[in-house]
């Protein structure tokens, strides 16, 4: 009966909306979302090659990239589920250097050394964990702000890291260890695999499973998930044991790179982190995030420090331009999203 | 077209009309106000309501028509602009800042100051004045506005009105989150300020409140005005209805189907009490059975939803599910019974607004269209698809984004949440709240035919109307208190007020 009725009044919407093109909804997609991250990642491109030529594109030199981006980038991916789930982590940093310390400790190497090496990567894997289970119970179930809660980690963990390794650098040499991350697959740095990996699981956690639903359906709207029957609080648990634990591979990223652990692993890494997954187009209130948008990031910020260091420019110059780039992206994420979702 | 009376006119405005992005919100709406006057604004949701009020009140600038105020002609550049002519708006979203106390939300924009310090005193004491004027000299300008109800946040919204020079004031569903004693201190107000020469644009769903204050109506439909300045007193509710839908809507609530005499208790509440809040409430609800609750906002009747649903813990009683007690404040266990609720705030507690339609109606079962902790989008869609397309939601697009579509689209997701999840019982908190006329009949048809299909409903509304008419069976309740059990039709809405009204006196 009401069909009729549409159909009776004059055709308005149909002669002159202009139907929603594919270019168009493209832009309010993905795609769109991550436009202004792979423009300025092409601008640049441009900009290396032409002002360092060769030493700026060549194999080696990406993977020199993307090796230098693979360790932030790992807790780039548990980051975006944070802010996704609508919280943020602080402490990722502070976390990074508390698990090198402590799987590194000298009884630690006495028993990998007894069993295997792998045991200096479980002793930092769970470290990271624990520390994200235990920022989430404060947060969830203690009702402490996340900001507030994180901020106290960030604190207490590289307080704790530093009494732990009394302020001194510890030496791995476990040699299995060491080889492993020494070595090469088909020509790329092992860094770079376990980034690629972490990212790959982190993308199909997010977009194809039940957790990666329920971190988003708690984002965009943490009181209608409830009422929904989730059970939100013990998700963020979840979520946060799952920063804790990047940023506990990114401790064994560290310990591997520099074969030493510290206190002074990951100072200020949270910055970078943030940074990079809300320019990657997660959005800080949560409820919306993207795997690839935050890889995107990260290798801007990472290519961008390549330019200058080719173009021996100093680390503030670099500050500056990576300031710049941070609004200037997120100020064109912001008109794309609009554009394509905006209802009237 | 215009009729010449003595009244010159306050507003008057011919042609408006404004588009975004390609769509036509308004494409020619004329409107006449006169000074005094209770001028109502009826139209669907999506007829262009809104866009017209933001025209007035100067956040939107038209792109042609025009606009007289007093007889002159004028544009209305921006919010202070309409502010400073005598256009006062109060939204329908409380726009108050519950940090700030009653007397620094009046002034807030127009702050009286010499030098950037603050005439606390002043102000304080002009409030007083404005609130006695609302007849509400008994609140205290001092007081945070955070600790205000809803109610009286909406005076303190419309003292801001008035502390301009204010001759009109549009009021955006005022009556959507009062109760109706609060509703019936609204419409004293609104004639206090009538009688005054301010004239009041008001708008609402509800065509009783229309009948009792208006004194015209502007109806708009499609983004244009089809009636224009009608006699409230010479239209009849039909003929409202036909301009507002462009069809006839006869018969609002579907007749019901009478219960089998041997229909299972599906819900049982036994002695259920939440400390402080309510106590002793024992119902049962068979299946196929609608019962509602009638009551004040605050009678206790949403926390009762909330202890059987669990999201609110109950410190006394039992709630039982075809025999099985669950436990108590669990969400998960009374879903995993087979409880849905459809909450009182839509689009804060019941729905992802950026998310597709699709994710919202598996919000509560997603977890069984994976295996393995992987999900299958592609057999979630079609369920959704299926359950939008027996609910006649139109347009049947699972991938639409929830923010755009009507509050009756929306509440019609939340009913497919529950029919994708297999619901026995629903509770359903202000089914219809911000749902406009022709969906609301539509929405009261699905609740017959779930209930038909043999669901056992709660239904809370403020609407007593609605209430009586949805149910087989009404408790009335006060003070968390059951007052009264009794069958709809043996009731009516005087009747219930009447009740009410002796509970909360006692």
């Amino acid at each position: 009966m009401s069909e009729q009725i549409t159909q009776a009044a004059p055709p308005i919407p149909q002669t002159h909306v202009a139907p929603p093109g594919r270019l168009k909804r493209a832009l309010g997609g993905s795609v769109g979302r991550n436009l202004g991250l792979v423009i300025a990642f092409a601008l640049l491109f441009l900009v290396g090659t032409l002002t360092a030529g060769d030493r700026f594109a060549s194999f080696d030199n990406f993977v020199t990239i993307i090796r230098f981006a693979s360790i932030v980038g790992v807790v780039c991916v548990g980051m975006t589920f944070v802010i996704t789930a609508g919280g943020i982590d602080l402490s990722v940093g502070s976390v990074v250097g508390l698990s090198s310390v402590v799987a590194s400790l000298t009884a630690v190497q006495l028993a990998s050394a007894q069993s295997s090496w792998l045991l200096i990567v479980v002793v930092a894997l769970a470290v990271g964990t624990l520390a994200g289970f235990v920022n989430g119970v404060v947060i969830a179930y203690g009702g402490v702000v996340a900001f507030m809660a994180t901020l106290a980690m960030l604190v207490g963990a590289r307080g704790l890291a530093e009494l732990i390794s009394n302020r001194s650098t510890q030496i791995v040499n476990n040699q299995g260890f060491l080889d492993f991350f020494r070595a090469d697959l088909l020509g790329v740095p092992i860094l770079i695999w376990i980034f690629v990996v972490v990212a790959v699981a982190g993308w199909v956690l997010l977009n194809r499973t039940t957790f990666g639903r329920r971190t988003v359906a708690v984002g965009g709207n943490a009181e209608a998930s409830r009422l929904a029957g989730i059970k939100v609080k013990r998700h963020m648990v979840y979520v946060y044991m799952l920063s804790g634990l990047t940023a506990g591979i990114a401790g064994v990223m560290f310990l591997g790179r520099t074969t030493v652990g510290t206190s002074t692993h990951g100072t200020l890494l949270e910055l970078d982190v943030i940074a990079a997954v809300v320019v990657g187009g997660t959005l800080l209130i949560g409820g919306r995030g993207t795997i690839v948008g935050s890889v995107l990031g990260i290798l801007i910020f990472s290519t961008l420090t390549n330019v200058f260091t080719q173009n021996n420019l100093s680390i503030s110059v670099q500050n500056v331009a990576k300031g710049v780039i941070i609004v200037a992206a997120v100020l064109l994420q912001q008109r794309f999203a609009s554009r394509g979702s905006r209802s009237k | 077209m215009i009729t010449v009376d003595h009244f010159a006119p306050l507003l008057e405005v011919r042609g408006l009309r404004k588009s975004f992005a390609g769509v036509k919100a308004l494409q020619g709406v004329d409107l006449v106000v006169r000074p005094g006057e209770v001028h109502c604004v009826l139209g669907q949701n999506g007829a262009g309501k809104s866009t017209l009020i933001k025209t007035l009140s100067g956040a939107y600038q038209p792109d042609s028509g025009e606009i007289f105020w007093q007889g002159n002609p004028v544009t209305i550049g921006g919010p202070v602009a309409a502010l400073e002519l005598g256009i006062a708006t109060m939204y329908q979203e409380l726009d108050v800042v519950d940090g700030l106390t009653i007397a620094e939300n009046v002034f807030l924009g127009h702050e009286q100051a010499t030098g950037g310090l603050l005439h606390v005193a002043s102000a304080n004491a002009r409030t007083e004045q404005i609130l006695s004027r609302l007849g509400h000299g008994e609140i205290s300008p001092r007081m945070e506005v955070g600790q205000l109800s809803a109610a009286n946040k909406q005076i303190v919204s419309m003292a801001r009105a008035l502390s301009w020079d204010t001759r009109l004031i549009i009021m955006d569903e005022p009556s959507a989150v009062l109760d109706s004693q609060e509703v019936e201190n609204l419409f004293r107000v609104v004639a206090e300020l009538t009688a005054q020469g301010i004239a009041v644009v008001y708008i609402s769903h509800r065509l009783a409140e229309i009948r009792r204050i208006g004194d015209r109506i502007t109806v708009i439909k499609d983004g244009k005005s089809t009636a224009n300045g009608l006699s409230v007193s010479d239209t009849s509710t039909p003929e409202l209805i036909r301009l507002m839908t462009g069809r006839d809507v006869t018969n609002v609530f579907p007749a019901a189907t009478p219960i089998a005499a041997d229909a299972p208790v599906v819900l049982a509440c036994d002695r259920l009490g939440v400390r402080g809040v309510f106590s002793n409430i024992s119902l049962e609800v068979r299946a196929g059975e609608v019962v509602g609750l009638a009551g004040l906002v605050g009678s206790g009747r949403s926390e009762i939803l909330e202890a059987i649903y669990g999201a609110r813990r109950s410190t006394s009683g039992t709630v039982s599910v075809n025999g099985t007690v669950l436990r108590a404040g669990s969400v998960e266990a009374a879903v995993g019974a087979g409880i849905g609720l459809s909450p009182e705030e839509r689009k804060s507690q019941g729905l992802i607004l950026d998310e597709p339609i699709f994710k919202n109606v598996t919000l509560s079962s997603f977890g069984r269209f994976a295996r393995g902790g992987f999900l299958n989008e592609r057999r979630e869609r079609q369920a959704a698809r299926e359950q939008i397309e027996a609910l006649e939601l139109r347009p049947a697009d699972p991938d639409l984004v929830t923010r755009t579509l009507s509050g009756g689209n929306q509440q019609k997701i939340l009913l497919a949440r529950w029919l994708v999840h297999g619901t026995a019982v629903l509770l359903l908190d202000e089914p219809t709240r911000g749902v406009d006329v022709g969906a609301r009949a539509e929405i009261y048809g699905l609740i017959r035919r779930l209930a038909e299909a043999g669901t056992a409903i709660i239904v809370v509304s403020s609407e007593i109307d609605e209430v009586l008419g949805l149910a087989d069976r009404v408790l009335v309740i006060s003070d968390g208190e059951v007052l009264t059990t009794t069958d709809s039709n043996e009731i009516d809405e005087s009747g219930v007020l009447d009740l009410v009204m002796r509970g909360s006196a006692a």
